[in-house]
């Protein structure tokens, strides 16, 4: 495995985690392309998460927009989110290189549910960590997890959200190397994280594509994904990056690691993120937990760099407004963070034609966000 | 020539303190008072948001010193200060977000300018270090790197191969923090650096108490790093008076070794 994307991505990790990555390269490279494995993972996503999951034509965006509008319904996997695509791989990677344990950071809390989901079902001890900021605003998740046998330990460090969960899931890491695997949610972190992430969500992506031959009999013209860390994004780009298709990222304007960052290290991988001048992290504010990060991951910074994908940010208010039309236009409630995707249509709705196909990743339902809108109002 | 070594001569007594915790004058008087009771060689970190090998203590310390407003040229002219008082190696502890947004020539520059000795970045294993050692030889100052208690014996020997000063051992898994108990690991993990190096050890994470440090020498070690015990009476506002006190009575536990 390589462990740089151009001039990002990298180990820079305290000297004791070292050793569990080269674990976790050598384990990783050898049931990769397993058949067995590979066939273990197809089976769980399909008998228990539910995979494939649709390619929903939404008439209604298409007469709005004036194009042909898919939605890619991550929103119906099995937890309400792309997350359990990762969490089932890496907790039978975990089985496989027979830990007993496996601890995560979440924002959202939806990779905490789908890693308590995915430790309930494999019978792995599993710990979460969530900014205390986050369980406030997201109450339901935590209860979910616990719900599902999962301890849950509140992050008070720093702005006690994502960023700082990440800070203490690596530091709880540290001290139970040896039973403990690291279950990271996204992909950023250290090398190998970036990569086994994406492997595993790149099944958005392959299914993607199949189904819009399917339906279209040819790719898309334009892919949109909302980007956090980066994963439901690059899980649906990446069978794609070397087609003519446009690819846009869309972040949360407060925390848009791409569109207002600059190069430097935060948990381990050299990428684009928010800083001052000085390398000090920054807040970030946005409405959706789940893209409120001051990171991203390596691989989307060489696409930046590269310019073959593109990205654009939305505020929370256009946000909002997507999640509104979604759920009145098609009676689906989009998650705020996919909620950014879509709000990129009407700023496009000018350079699009009818025949145009446009997919949107609706990485995740909005029921965990219900809540927090309806407080707004 | 830069001799960090020659402070190990009599096993070193090393205490970490942040840089303007929880100011930059306190953290200069802190410094002068360190010296005054015997410290050999003075470790001083850099403030940063986000330090993931560190504990609750060295966290906080870190956040109270932003808070109050600090800046990176501070490091430079807080040793520059130190130094004036008593020209004792100063080594200082980092990230490399830090070091990488200064610019990594500049970061050396300054660090040779105000005479540091050497530099520990916390998150920089060898395989990320090519860039930092070309500078850091350019400018003679010591890298230096850290083991952990579950390094191989041969990462021991790359590790090695790359430092310069002294070896930085880690003697338990885990964060920064103080530790009641002094694990037998930790002798095991001293004498497994110990047979692989002729450098000097520094053993450090944990060591709080006059037993640890003395447990630690006699295990090989040639000098001890406390930190969060010291941060901690910093915290808790001990007089300078109390902080001598704690650093005569380490210092005589390893001494008569
Ligand atoms: C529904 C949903 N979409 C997107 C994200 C952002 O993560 P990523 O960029 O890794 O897909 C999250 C994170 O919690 C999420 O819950």
């Amino acid at each position: 495995m390589k462990d740089r994307f151009d001039e990002f991505g990298g180990k820079f990790v305290p000297e004791p985690i070292i050793p569990a990555l080269e674990e976790l390269e050598k384990e990783y490279t050898e049931i990769k392309n397993s058949t067995e494995f590979q066939e273990q993972f197809r089976e769980i996503l399909e008998e228990y998460a539910g995979r494939p999951t649709p390619l929903t034509y939404s008439e209604k965006l298409s007469q709005k927009f004036g194009c042909k509008i898919y939605l890619k319904r991550e929103d119906l996997l099995h937890g309400g989110a792309h997350k359990l695509n990762n969490t089932l791989g890496q907790a039978l990677l975990a089985k496989h290189m027979e830990k007993e344990k496996i601890i995560a950071e979440t924002g959202a809390g939806q990779h905490g549910v789908a890693t308590s989901m995915a430790g309930a079902k494999m019978e792995l001890e599993t710990e979460i960590f969530m900014g205390k900021k986050d369980l406030e605003r997201q109450k339901l998740n935590a209860y979910r997890m616990r719900l599902l046998g999962a301890k849950l330990n509140p992050v008070t460090t720093g702005e006690a959200k994502l960023k700082d969960a990440v800070n203490e899931a690596l530091r709880a890491w540290v001290k139970e190397l040896e039973n403990t695997h690291y279950l990271i949610g996204s992909v950023v972190g250290p090398s190998p994280f970036p990569e086994i992430v994406r492997d595993f969500q790149s099944v958005i992506g392959k299914e993607t594509k199949k189904q819009i031959q399917q339906k279209e009999n040819s790719l898309p013209d334009r892919i949109i994904a909302c980007v956090g860390g980066g994963s439901n994004a690059i899980g649906i780009f990446h069978e794609f990056v070397d087609k003519d298709v446009k690819l846009t990222g869309i972040e949360a304007e407060g925390s848009a690691s791409i569109t207002n960052g600059s190069k430097g290290t935060l948990h381990g991988s050299m990428s684009k993120l928010l800083q001052t001048e000085e390398g000090q992290i920054k807040e970030t504010e946005s409405i959706a937990a789940g893209l409120d990060y001051p990171g991203i991951g390596p691989e989307h910074s060489m696409y930046n760099q590269k310019e073959r994908i593109n990205y654009k940010t939305a505020n929370d208010e256009e946000a909002l407004e997507a999640f509104k039309l979604l759920s009145k236009a098609e009676g689906i409630i989009p998650a705020l963070e996919s909620s950014h995707a879509l709000a990129q249509l009407p700023k496009i709705q000018n350079d699009l034609s009818p025949d145009d196909i446009v997919i949107i990743n609706l990485s995740g339902r909005g029921d965990k966000d219900v809540r927090e809108v309806s407080n707004l109002e | 020539m830069n001799e960090i070594s020659q402070a190990f001569k009599n096993n070193a007594f090393i205490p970490f303190i942040v840089a303007a915790d929880p100011n930059y004058q306190k953290s200069l008087e802190t410094a002068k008072a360190l010296i005054d009771a015997g410290a050999d060689v003075l470790e001083i970190g850099i403030p940063y948001t986000d330090p993931a090998a560190d504990g609750p203590t060295i966290q906080k310390a870190y956040s109270r010193a932003l808070k109050n407003g600090f800046e990176v040229k501070q490091i430079f002219k807080l040793v520059k200060e130190i130094k004036k008082y008593k020209d004792i190696p100063i080594v200082v502890l980092t990230y490399y977000n830090i070091v990488y947004n200064q610019g990594i020539d500049t970061f050396y520059e300054k660090a040779k300018e105000s005479k540091i000795n050497g530099v520990i970045i916390a998150d920089m294993p060898i395989e990320e270090s090519d860039e930092v050692l070309t500078q850091s030889k350019q400018k003679d100052i010591h890298q230096i790197f850290l083991v952990s208690p579950n390094s191989t014996k041969e990462r021991i020997k790359k590790i090695e191969k790359k430092s310069e000063g002294f070896i930085y051992t880690i003697t338990r898994l885990g964060v920064t923090g103080k530790k009641e108990k002094f694990l037998e690991n930790t002798r095991k993990t001293i004498q497994k650096v110990k047979s692989t190096t002729d450098l000097p050890i520094a053993a450090g994470f944990g060591i709080s108490k006059p037993k640890h440090a003395e447990k630690a020498i006699k295990a090989g070690a040639d000098g001890v790093i406390v930190g969060s015990a010291i941060v901690e009476k910093i915290q808790k506002n001990h007089s300078l008076e109390q902080i001598k006190n704690y650093v005569e009575e380490m210092k005589k536990a390893i001494n008569k070794i």
